[in-house]
């Protein structure tokens, strides 16, 4: 469907060992342009391992993190900070929710801003008229992403007081704030009620459509991975074992063998 | 309400009863004379029924509060409210600028050498709230950058005879960069490594300057450092302190002013998201290794430029000025205040430094008052006297703009 598509994330061979304890098993993964690709797998397979690896918080034991961004050369994303992957346009969220919490709404989103601002210590101090400016950008901006994200309401709120469901949509917001052409989801659904988990399938599917930003996105929900979501990755025990669209996925052995052996395992 | 009482009344009863071989019997061995003191009795009654119903009552209005919050409501206190409101802080603001400054024509010398050393320790508190306060990054030997101010003045004063106003700014550049020095070893430290290391700078610093005498001449310390000059006229001593007393006014605006900027700036949000979560804060873009020093050296900026005034206020200085109770007194100012609060961190100041001034008539009891209110404070308020107010900004959403049109 999607071959001629521009390759934005390729990840080759990639590898995480903690201690004895290899967390991901030399994973080849491919994110292209307009893709809202997933990444499924039992508890512990090692999804979240693979997303700090690729956003930079670990630095993977082997294996290759190209990043080809439209009209820039390709960049080796291995063993970059945390920070300069983000600059270089790919955002996260994280599985448990990692907000601001004694910032208000609106100023988590302004801190997403951060990397793309760039008014300095003393120029915050003169705060001349371009600080000013760039301030008011800044809260202007990160107002519209709340109203993208239907938090605009709480704008003023702590994060801490929001509703599970809203924290979630707050991380997707200021992770959009840092302008990414990639976004990395952990679980976005987690916790949700199903009202709250198909409000944010039509989110990301929006996100995807009018920002052109492609998604990867880690799941449980079954329902709002099939439904959204091709191709799809299968993880286990750390290792890749399927990848296709989600009619071949729901067909392969291997999958409903990791699947079903998982349930009869809890 | 009336469950309150009844306990508090037990509570009592049972005190008295513990107390009683102690507070009403007094044996005379010699005369072999008991003698009852019933009255003792009834004080402790009294006093113990009154803090019992007290301590009750707060711990059921923190739960009440605690509730509403679950319940999403507004847990703002009335002074939040009022706090938030714009109007009502330029009022207040002018109201206490006007007492500032009409302090020392109304108090005499002793009253304004207190009130300056309160004035010290907003500056230095306001410093130490940039690096604790707002970036979250623990200090237990900041009073080493007060002391590198007031060296810097001590010597350069002594040496080339530089003056207090040539060297203020010079102060506070030379404590910017000891935080930026320092400020690199521990940037990978967090929580009580961070506090270990920082205390060992600040002991450090005190056994070089105590033992490196060809520099700092030692123990004996640096004396007859100059007064701050005015156009090269002779003042006398209440002269000079009343003259020191405005400079410290002017100083503490200074801060306030810059402090505030900072903190609502792009650079003051990333300090206070490096606070709330380092991981999630790296992963939004900001480099944690640039904020981290920018943090420390502007905290150290403010105890270099306070401490030339200080030095230039005693006119002598020496090691034994900059142990670690300073630095344990500030960041006391800040988590009383009230962490990343201005308006916390004065206050925080004026009641650690000007109680226990105009307490010294119970000066045995001090430190265990001290203590008490720590206590108390992290009980009842662990957050601060001054917490939780809120920014809040000018925005036009686009949503209503396309409805109208
Ligand atoms: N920092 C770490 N140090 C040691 N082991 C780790 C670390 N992080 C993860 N692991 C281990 O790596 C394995 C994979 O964990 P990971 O969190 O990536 O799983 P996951 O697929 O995200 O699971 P879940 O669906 O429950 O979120 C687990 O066995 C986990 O215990
Ligand atoms: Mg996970």
């Amino acid at each position: 469907m999607a071959e001629k598509k521009h390759k934005l994330l390729e990840v080759k061979g990639l590898t995480m060992d903690f201690g004895g304890l290899r967390a991901v098993d030399s994973v080849t993964l491919e994110v292209h342009e307009g893709e809202i690709a997933a990444l499924i797998g039992p508890n512990g397979a090692g999804k979240t391992t693979f997303f700090n690896c690729v956003t930079g918080i670990y630095n993977p034991t082997k294996g290759d993190i190209l990043l080809h961004p439209k009209g820039l050369e390709t960049r080796r994303l291995n063993g970059l900070k945390p920070n300069k992957v983000t600059e270089m346009g790919l955002a996260r969220t994280f599985q448990n929710i990692r907000l601001f919490s004694d910032m208000t709404v609106l100023e988590n989103v302004m801190i997403g801003r951060h990397c793309r601002t760039k008014s300095g210590i003393f120029r915050s101090i003169v705060r001349g008229k371009s600080v000013r400016e760039e301030e008011q950008f800044i809260v202007e901006s990160s107002y519209q992403l709340l109203e993208k994200v239907g938090l605009q309401d709480f704008a003023n709120e702590f994060s801490k007081n929001l509703p599970y469901g809203a924290q979630r949509r707050l991380e997707i917001a200021r992770a959009m704030a840092t302008e990414p052409f990639l976004l990395l989801l952990d679980e976005p659904a987690a916790g949700m009620n199903p009202q709250e988990t198909s409000d944010l399938d039509q989110l990301i599917c929006k996100i995807s459509e009018e920002e052109e930003i492609a998604i990867l996105l880690i799941e449980h929900d079954m329902k709002l991975v099939m439904n959204i979501s091709n191709p799809i990755y299968v993880m286990e025990y750390g290792k890749k074992i399927a990848e296709g669209s989600p009619q071949e996925i729901k067909d392969n052995p291997k999958v409903i063998e990791a699947y079903l052996g998982e349930e009869t395992d809890a | 309400m009336l469950q309150n009482f009844k306990q508090s009344l037990l509570a009592s009863v049972w005190f008295v009863f513990l107390t009683f071989p102690l507070m009403a019997v007094r044996v005379n061995t010699t005369d072999q004379i008991v003698t009852w003191r019933l009255m003792n009795l009834v004080w402790v009654a009294i006093g113990s029924f009154v803090l019992s119903y007290v301590w009750r009552f707060m711990l059921e209005r923190q739960k009440t509060r605690k509730k509403v919050d679950e319940e999403g409501g507004d847990t703002r206190s009335k002074l939040q409210i009022l706090l938030e409101d714009m109007s009502f802080r330029y009022k207040a603001m002018g109201v206490l600028l006007v007492l500032a400054l009409v302090f020392p024509l109304v108090f005499d010398t002793y009253q304004s050498n207190i009130m300056i050393s309160a004035l010290i320790y907003v500056v230095l508190g306001l410093g130490l709230n940039i690096s604790v306060g707002l970036a979250g990054l623990l200090d237990l030997g900041y009073v080493a950058f007060f002391g590198v101010g007031a060296y810097t003045f001590a010597l350069l004063n002594h040496h080339f005879d530089l003056g207090f106003w040539m060297t203020l700014p010079i102060g506070g550049i030379i404590g910017c960069l000891f935080g930026v020095v320092l400020g690199f070893p521990i940037l990978r430290l967090r929580g009580d490594y961070l506090a270990i290391v920082t205390l060992g700078f600040g002991m450090i610093f005190k056994v070089v300057m105590e033992n490196w005498d060809s520099l700092s001449f030692g123990p004996s310390g640096i004396a007859n450092i100059d007064k701050p000059g005015l156009f090269g006229m002779d003042m006398n001593l209440a002269g000079s302190t009343i003259y020191i007393y405005y400079i410290m006014i002017a100083l503490v605006i200074f801060t306030i002013l810059i402090t505030n900027r900072l903190k609502n700036s792009r650079i003051g949000r990333a300090w206070i998201a490096l606070r709330e979560d380092e991981i999630a804060c790296v992963a939004m873009g900001i480099d944690m290794a640039r904020t981290k020093l920018s943090a420390y050296a502007l905290g150290a900026f403010w105890a270099g430029m306070v401490g030339v005034l200080f030095a230039s206020k005693t006119t002598f200085i020496n090691p034994a000025s900059f142990t670690f109770m300073e630095s344990a007194i500030i960041l006391s100012i800040v988590v009383l205040g009230g962490m990343g609060s201005i308006l916390g961190v004065i206050l925080g100041a004026f009641i650690l430094i000007l109680l226990p001034e105009y307490l010294r008539a119970f000066s045995e009891y001090r430190m265990l008052a001290f203590g008490a209110a720590m206590v108390i404070m992290m009980i009842f308020r662990p957050q601060g006297i001054i917490s939780g107010l809120r920014q809040k900004y000018e925005y036009k959403g686009t949503k209503d703009l396309t409805n109208n049109g």
